[in-house]
């Protein structure tokens, strides 16, 4: 089997998160060095505050300060700080319960080592040096065997709220496409298009996705189809789509190629947009250097019958 | 509307680190037939079919459409997806063999965590205000979780060792197991956690095959009869929970009938030592019960298939006549959020 | 002993917008949930389960987000289920929920289905760069375009029926003071000289992009006798799929659709859809999907869907009335569009639909699909409980 072919996959997006009255109060809060929790109707105090009363699924709103400074609930030492965490350095995540709340916030503890850190130990905020209204406005928590924090008797109530955060998500992949289309991919650095042929209908899929999916079993026998085609149904693109160097308007059109049981997706050229019609004879125009056809250009052959193509539809 | 419904055939990949070499569906397919071959369906014949998989894994949004090529789903076959592990797909064609609308139903899962960095990408179940802008990754939040129990005085360190080595030495059985035999317990991943106390990165499917009444007797030599199955949810938040515990476990396991009478054999999800410890406790597992013969996740743990994996494992034992009542539990979510708990039945023999 | 009846009792959306910029995920779907139970008379300690749906994760950018929002839906301590088949999905989950009653494993569940578009950006999300594959050329909107041209060669259909479409529904849309889209201005000319994006579907024959939840309580027998308005019977319920591409596909009528739909029937005693059936809520997210499942759905012969709707059948006050709602056209917060097709069909025979109120409309079906046009899901819903 030929080397697998592999390539970078990242999924990044900045998300942007619209917030609810609570989690807007709270992160608000972290930005003027204010800590809230929300109080629920049992006289619990919920920090930090949910929309939602996990017991008894009750809208909370009622905001109350509670203290920077607090306890360790449990704690785990994280020797090798992952991209994103709270920090770059050796650290101990940590629950900590504040002061006056009943509920634990997860947070990271910048501790010398982890003999340093235990359950039941005190804790403070160290605020962050530039503040947005996030929980990362909140650096981490520190070590601190003072007296607790005294509030700074907020009502809850800000000027300039924040009302969303930007949540910048990236993930990196490593794509592989598996063995029937590394096959396709490869024999298309030759300028050929391979399609693998059921051996249960017969049917020749173009590009192969490793099964036949009308009978679920694998799909083997390589099958050279094209270069010529026809369309069988096609839109022509007016907007322009981004990261695409395409001037619109172009045809977007489905190409049954030669050979092949199903049509693949293909742009149209070398024919004025508005001439480009269904049965039209095509054939692939190549470009040096690209994975796949540039385009698709008319053969000069007469259309083809709709009767020919229509079940390719 | 009382309807007798069984586990009839089980099947999985081997659990391997890597995959690349093929797609999902190219990984799936081979179980597919595998399953259906020990009850000799076709996919015509199957009544409902029903998969659990997740996009995050894949890095690719409708991941599961292409997965459905391997099922040969032509004619159009009554068919749904759960974005869960396929243990929740088993639970949800359950209820359509119930409702009597089927007999017989496919059931399958897969997961391929090897494109993707698993700790980083599980970041994304979290409370996306909260929690996942500070990226605490899976076993940062099984750690809490395991610190939490050796403060409570339920375990320690080298009983949560002696969990994971008892798991790949019983693995050394199970030839689709990633990890088998003796391994070192490693260093600390995320303190208290040791690699020998985490589950093993690796790509899998299942799939198992459920019938109703007279049909699953004539598919199967000994029915692993679903008796109860049953699942429950808890807060999100890990601070508003009790991490030492998992009252979803319970409950789940009360409402499945678990606890009326004594089971052999208890196949558990769980993909930390700790979590054993934490789910033993619930479910009332004294040292009678065969707990996770299969060598369960910390020997081989393919995200998304891990928990029907629990399923299919338990029902296969009832198969070959190794036990007549089992447990079988999966579990989703950061420190044991989400729970499901199955009891099987075979017939005495 | 024969499957428990299930009835809907409780119907709650949000008002559809661009982007819902007050609210949180949880605090989206919560307003939809409070609306159902509020119309049920219900409280969060009457729900014996939560399913919930959506379309990918990758919209908001939260993995399997029912772990976060357990706690929004008053799930903590129930199951909860996640349910997701593409764009037939909102459908596919009411279904799910239903089978619940159905099986008698739960006396009244909760269900519900959203999309908060506005986290990311549905493109975004659809067209992830994946390695070695051409990028996708043309949008969604190039995906089903060429697709209209073959129905519109394959029927004969003049170019005009889609604006008819689109026109009906953003009118209808003015009635529904949930609908995203209220174009107070709208006129048949306006759409036919809208842009054509993707010739031949035009700028006005395209859905919007939405921010929306919508939520219904089904409940069984005993639940349906203590519901304080009238409930909604399911009499029919399926889904179908078949694969995304392959050998002899039919993208204009595929055969899922129509076996879906003839299980449906079946279930409840539908002869002849088009005389049985009073109203239709449709998964129309480009207006020439009206004519082309008209056909699909049994309601007019191959090739001649477009001739009910140049007639006005499908209008508010035409015989068979389709998205009486404005339909996905003038919503689609697109995890949540197949439960509002499903949801709407509910509040036609309960007879609370307002405005946009059928006078006829004892039996109606509600509609979805997605992917390739491969996922299909429908519910028959009645004003009756069905007999047996």
């Amino acid at each position: 089997m030929p080397e697998v072919l592999k390539a970078p996959l990242v999924v990044e997006f900045p998300f942007t998160r619209s917030l609810g009255p609570v989690q807007s109060a709270f992160l608000t809060g972290l930005r003027e060095r204010v800590v809230l929790g929300v109080t629920t109707t049992d006289g619990r105090t919920l920090v930090p505050p949910v929309e939602y009363d996990p017991v008894t699924a009750d809208d909370l709103r009622d905001l109350v300060e509670v203290g920077s400074t607090g306890t360790v609930t449990t704690w785990a030492w994280n020797h090798a700080p992952r991209r994103g965490q709270p920090l770059t350095t050796p650290f101990a995540w940590v629950l900590v319960r504040l002061d006056g709340a009943d509920t634990a916030l997860l947070h990271a503890l910048d501790a010398p080592g982890p003999d340093a850190v235990h359950t039941g130990m005190r804790v403070r905020i160290r605020w962050a040096g530039e503040r947005t209204g996030a929980i990362t406005d909140i650096a981490c928590f520190e070590p601190y065997d003072g007296e607790p924090a005294e509030l700074t008797g907020s009502t809850g109530e800000f000027a300039d709220p924040v009302g969303g955060i930007v949540a910048a998500a990236r993930l990196d992949y490593t794509y592989s496409p598996g063995r029937a289309q590394t096959a396709y991919i490869n024999s298309l650095v030759d300028r050929r298009t391979v399609g693998e042929r059921c051996p249960s209908c017969r049917k020749v899929y173009v590009p192969p996705r490793g099964a036949c999916p009308t009978c679920g079993v694998p799909t083997a026998e390589q099958v050279e189809v094209g270069p010529r085609g026809t369309v069988t149904t096609f839109c022509i693109v007016n907007i322009k789509a981004k990261n695409l160097d395409i001037e619109v308007p172009y045809v977007y059109a489905h190409i049954a190629l030669d050979g092949a049981d199903l049509a693949l997706h293909a742009r149209i050229g070398g024919i004025p947009y508005d001439q480009v019609r269904m049965g039209l004879r095509v054939e692939p125009v190549w470009t040096d250097g690209a994975r796949y056809p540039d385009h698709y250009r008319p053969t000069g052959e007469p259309d083809a019958d709709y009767d020919a193509y229509k079940e390719l539809l | 509307m009382t309807r007798d419904i069984a586990v009839v055939a089980f099947a999985q990949t081997d659990v391997l680190r890597t995959t690349d070499e093929l797609s999902e569906v190219e990984m799936l397919m081979p179980v597919l037939h595998s399953v259906l071959d020990r009850t000799g369906l076709k996919t015509a014949d199957i009544g409902f079919t029903c998969s659990g998989s997740s996009d995050y894994l894949a890095g690719r949004a409708f991941s599961f459409t292409l997965a459905l090529d391997g099922v040969g789903a032509w004619p159009p076959i009554s068919e749904s997806h759960v974005e869960m592990d396929g243990a929740w797909a088993l639970y949800e064609a359950w209820t359509k063999l119930l409702t009597g609308d089927a007999d017989t139903a496919l059931v399958y899962s897969y997961g391929k965590s090897s494109p993707g960095s698993l700790r980083d990408v599980l970041t994304r179940q979290l409370d996306p205000y909260y929690v996942a802008p500070l990226w605490p990754d899976s076993v940062a939040l099984a750690a809490l979780q395991a610190q939490a129990l050796i403060d409570a005085g339920d375990t320690d360190e080298s009983a949560l060792a002696a969990i994971g080595v008892r798991s790949r030495r019983v693995a050394t059985l199970n030839s689709r197991a990633q990890l088998r035999g003796s391994l070192p317990q490693g260093d600390y991943v995320v303190r208290p956690l040791r690699t020998g106390d985490c589950p093993p990165v690796g790509d899998g499917a299942a799939a198992v095959i459920l019938a109703a009444g007279a049909r699953a007797r004539e598919l199967c030599s000994r029915p692993a009869w679903i008796r109860g199955i049953d699942h429950r949810i808890e807060a999100h938040a890990l601070g508003v929970r009790d991490l030492t515990d998992s009252p979803s476990t319970r409950l789940a396991a009360e409402r499945a009938g678990a606890f009326e009478r004594p089971v052999d054999t208890a196949e558990l999800h769980a993909p930390f030592s700790s979590q054993e410890v934490v789910l033993r406790k619930a479910l009332r597992l004294d040292d009678s019960v065969r707990v996770n013969l299969s060598g369960g996740a910390l020997a081989a743990n393919p995200m998304m298939a891990a928990g029907l994996v629990r399923v299919g494992e338990a029902a296969a034992r009832i198969h070959r006549g190794e036990s007549d009542r089992a447990l079988a539990h999966a579990t989703s979510g950061p420190c044991l959020q989400q729970n499901l708990v199955a009891v099987l039945e075979g017939e005495p023999r | 002993m024969s499957k428990e009846p299930v009835a809907v009792v409780g119907i709650g959306q949000t008002k559809h917008v661009a982007a819902r910029r007050d609210v949180s995920i949880a605090g989206l779907v919560r307003e939809a949930a409070l609306r159902a139970l509020e119309d049920a008379e219900l409280t969060w300690a009457d729900i014996d389960a939560v399913v919930i749906g959506k379309a990918p994760d990758f919209f908001e950018g939260v993995m399997m987000p029912e772990l976060y929002l357990a706690d929004a839906l008053g799930a903590v301590g129930k199951p909860m289920l996640r349910v997701h088949t593409a764009g037939s999905v909102g459908g596919s989950t009411a279904l799910v929920a239903a089978n619940l009653v159905a099986a008698r494993v739960h006396g009244t569940v909760l269900t519900l289905a959203f999309e908060k578009q506005s986290e990311s950006n549905a493109m975004w999300g659809l067209s992830l760069p994946i390695p070695f594959q051409q990028p996708l050329l043309a949008g969604a909107g190039g995906f089903f375009a060429p697709h209209v041209r073959a129905y519109m060669r394959r029927s004969g259909a003049p170019d005009t029926v889609g604006s008819l479409v689109a026109y009906k529904d953003r009118r209808n849309a003015l009635k529904n003071p949930y609908a995203h889209l209220h174009e107070h201005d709208i006129t048949l000319e306006k759409v036919q000289a809208s842009p054509m994006l993707w010739d031949p579907i035009r700028y006005s024959e395209t859905c919007p992009s939405s921010d929306g939840a919508c939520a219904m309580i089904l409940t069984d027998r005993a639940g349906a006798a203590r519901a304080p308005r009238p409930p909604a019977w399911m009499l029919g319920g399926a889904m179908r799929s078949e694969p995304t591409l392959f050998a002899g596909k039919d993208a204009v009528s595929p055969r899922a659709g129509q076996d879906c739909a003839a299980d449906v029937y079946r279930q409840a005693g539908v002869t002849d859809p088009r005389r049985d059936i009073d109203a239709v809520e449709m998964y129309v997210p480009f207006s020439w999907y009206e004519p082309m499942w008209l056909e699909n759905l049994g309601f007019a012969d191959e090739g001649e869907g477009w001739k009910l709707t140049e007639a006005g059948v499908t209008e508010l006050d035409g015989d068979l009335p389709v998205n009486m709602s404005g339909g996905v056209l003038s919503t689609n917060p697109i995890g949540a569009s197949g439960m509002i097709r499903f949801a709407e069909a509910a509040l036609q025979v309960r007879g609370q639909a307002g405005e946009h109120q059928v006078e006829r409309a004892g039996k109606v079906l509600g509609h979805a699909y997605g992917g390739g046009s491969q996922f299909f899901s429908m519910w028959l819903v009645g004003a009756r409980p069905p007999e047996s």
